[in-house]
């Protein structure tokens, strides 16, 4: 089971003045189980790659292939393939439209043709797993704050148990509290259920914490793809298009420099006072 | 899907008409309007089609990009076609049973279907051609003489900048919540008419609630720069007219000429009129 993308390329506006070659030549495959980082700068082409995860957007050139079929075939099925690779976008939480939580977060679950109940079950356990207090289950979606929008938003597409989760900056605009428990939850959720996980960020710290894989998007083609430690070792030629490393990675390179024996290769603050303290204990 | 809406939309090029003031541009369209709806024999249709289709050539926006905003209005022109067709007496041409085509009724079908796209056409060269801004500055500086009537004029030519900027954001949030919709299952193609209406629901109230949201996140910014109004406002970019808008001006003189002249010599009932 993989998701396989082979020389896609996508041009928005095409034949136009304004067109915009957005994807260039894209080749990749995404390992089941695995925990996936995107990065890239604002116009990277970042988000047009993941809709075409889910099949909302469609190559001018190339295939996508889900579990070895081609999701652009006449007879592939789009509709059961985006209950299979659940996508949630950019703040999600102005999707909200229900009267209730419970009946905006059931949405999906009832669309995949699920009886009332069943939907009803998933909709109470996705609520559940974000931690929204079940006193709220009822009210309006539009009486939540932000951050508790947000991960009713996320619930939503939780609900339908996609084997395939992508997000999209699913932290933009939270605070450090609330930014932790929506990605621990994540994680979580990708160890307890081996689901598939592609978050698209901007916060290195994030994904040098919790990816396995890094994808480096720029202008449209991919820059870099590998662990964090291999993609942050050339954090000057990621300076160069717009990004950087983790902050700890900078204070390991200048310690090293000054002469100390650290591990230059640490990118979460785990490992670096990990190393840190071993140079010190030598 | 919904980015491919070209109507009043503006396409970038550089060309003799883009760079005409909006003002001259204003004129253009208004009096290629009128004159859709004052020629009415052949000649003034070929004046009609030769003015159009220069002003195509010059504004170097592919035809293809502007016949795509006629699809909007298909239905309008089948309509109008058939209701002309079927519905206007005078002398029989071809009649079966109840149905009764006359000769007057296929010259109104032909000329109300010419009116029609050219109207469009016109008023779309017009938009292509034009940013926003530009339009309604020119509309603002252009229709000044009004203030004399009392006629809030800056207010007016304000609200229209913002309703015609607001498009292309809502059109583009219609899009994202769509596809975030859809992400979700949401099947918004197949159904009938009922059932497609209801399936609305999950985009329309998301996009209302963000409407709101933006006009007052707006309200709240131009209060912040201490907006009021139009009294004592400069521009960055003043309207001034150039060698080309002058020269604009006379071709749009010669057309109004030929307009005139062509509806004194041909009148309706001579040879090249419309009803012969």
């Amino acid at each position: 089971m993989s998701i396989i993308l082979n020389h896609v390329n996508y041009i928005y506006s095409e034949g136009t003045k304004i067109a915009q070659h957005a994807l260039k030549d894209i080749n990749l495959q995404i390992g089941d189980g695995e925990f996936i980082g995107i990065i890239g700068h604002t116009g990277s082409g970042k988000s047009t790659l993941i809709q075409h995860l889910n099949g909302l957007l469609k190559p001018t050139s190339g295939e996508v292939y889900y579990n070895g079929r081609d999701i652009n075939d006449k007879d592939f099925s789009r509709k059961e393939l985006r209950s299979k690779v659940g996508l949630v976008f950019q703040y999600p939480e102005y999707q909200l439209f229900e009267t209730t939580i419970f009946a905006d977060v059931s949405f999906g679950p009832k669309n995949q043709g699920l009886p009332e109940n069943e939907a009803g079950l998933r909709a109470f356990e996705a609520l559940r797993s974000v931690k929204i207090p079940e006193e709220l289950y009822y009210q309006s979606p539009f009486e939540l704050s932000g951050g508790q929008k947000r991960r009713v938003a996320i619930a939503g597409v939780l609900a339908m148990k996609p084997e395939v989760l992508i997000l999209d900056e699913p932290t933009a605009g939270l605070d450090p509290m609330g930014r932790d428990e929506i990605l621990d939850e994540i994680a979580r959720l990708h160890k307890e259920r081996n689901m598939t996980v592609i978050l698209v960020s901007h916060s290195m710290e994030d994904v040098a914490k919790y990816v396995d894989r890094l994808i480096v998007m720029n202008g449209g083609v991919v820059a870099y793809n590998g662990t964090p430690r291999e993609v942050f070792s050339h954090y000057k030629k990621l300076e160069r298009i717009g990004l950087s490393a983790p902050s700890v990675t900078y204070l390991v390179h200048d310690l090293f420099e000054k002469g100390y024996d650290v591990d230059v290769n640490a990118t979460t603050v785990d490992e670096a006072v990990e190393t840190i303290l071993n140079c010190f204990k030598k | 899907m919904l980015r491919d809406i070209t109507i009043g939309q503006y396409y970038p090029e550089e060309s003799f008409i883009h760079k005409l003031d909006p003002r001259v541009k204003l004129l253009g369209a208004f009096l290629f309007v009128v004159s859709v709806f004052i020629y009415d024999n052949l000649l003034g249709f070929a004046i009609m089609t030769f003015f159009l289709g220069l002003c195509i050539v010059t504004c170097k926006v592919p035809l293809k990009f502007m016949v795509k905003g006629l699809r909007a209005i298909l239905f309008i022109l089948i309509l109008t076609g058939v209701i002309n067709l079927f519905l206007t007496p005078g002398t029989s041409v071809f009649s079966w049973r109840f149905i009764n085509i006359t000769k007057q009724g296929i010259y109104n079908t032909v000329y109300m279907i010419i009116r029609l796209t050219y109207l469009v056409l016109g008023s779309s060269i017009m938009t292509l051609t034009t940013t926003p801004t530009r339009l309604t500055d020119g509309m603002e500086t252009g229709l000044r003489f009004l203030k004399f009537f009392k006629f809030p004029v800056h207010e007016v030519a304000m609200m229209m900048s913002i309703a015609l900027r607001f498009i292309p954001i809502l059109i583009e949030e219609a899009d994202k919540i769509m596809k975030a919709q859809m992400a979700r299952g949401a099947d918004f193609e197949t159904g009938g008419l009922i059932k497609k209406a209801k399936n609305m629901v999950p985009l329309l109230v998301p996009l209302f609630v963000s409407a709101w949201r933006r006009a007052g996140d707006l309200a709240m910014a131009m209060e912040a720069r201490c907006y009021n109004g139009g009294e004592g406002r400069t521009r960055m970019k003043p309207l001034k007219y150039q060698k080309c808008d002058y020269i604009a001006y006379l071709i749009l003189f010669i057309y109004l000429g030929a307009m005139i002249a062509t509806r004194i010599i041909f009148k309706a009932d001579t040879l090249f009129g419309m009803y012969s």
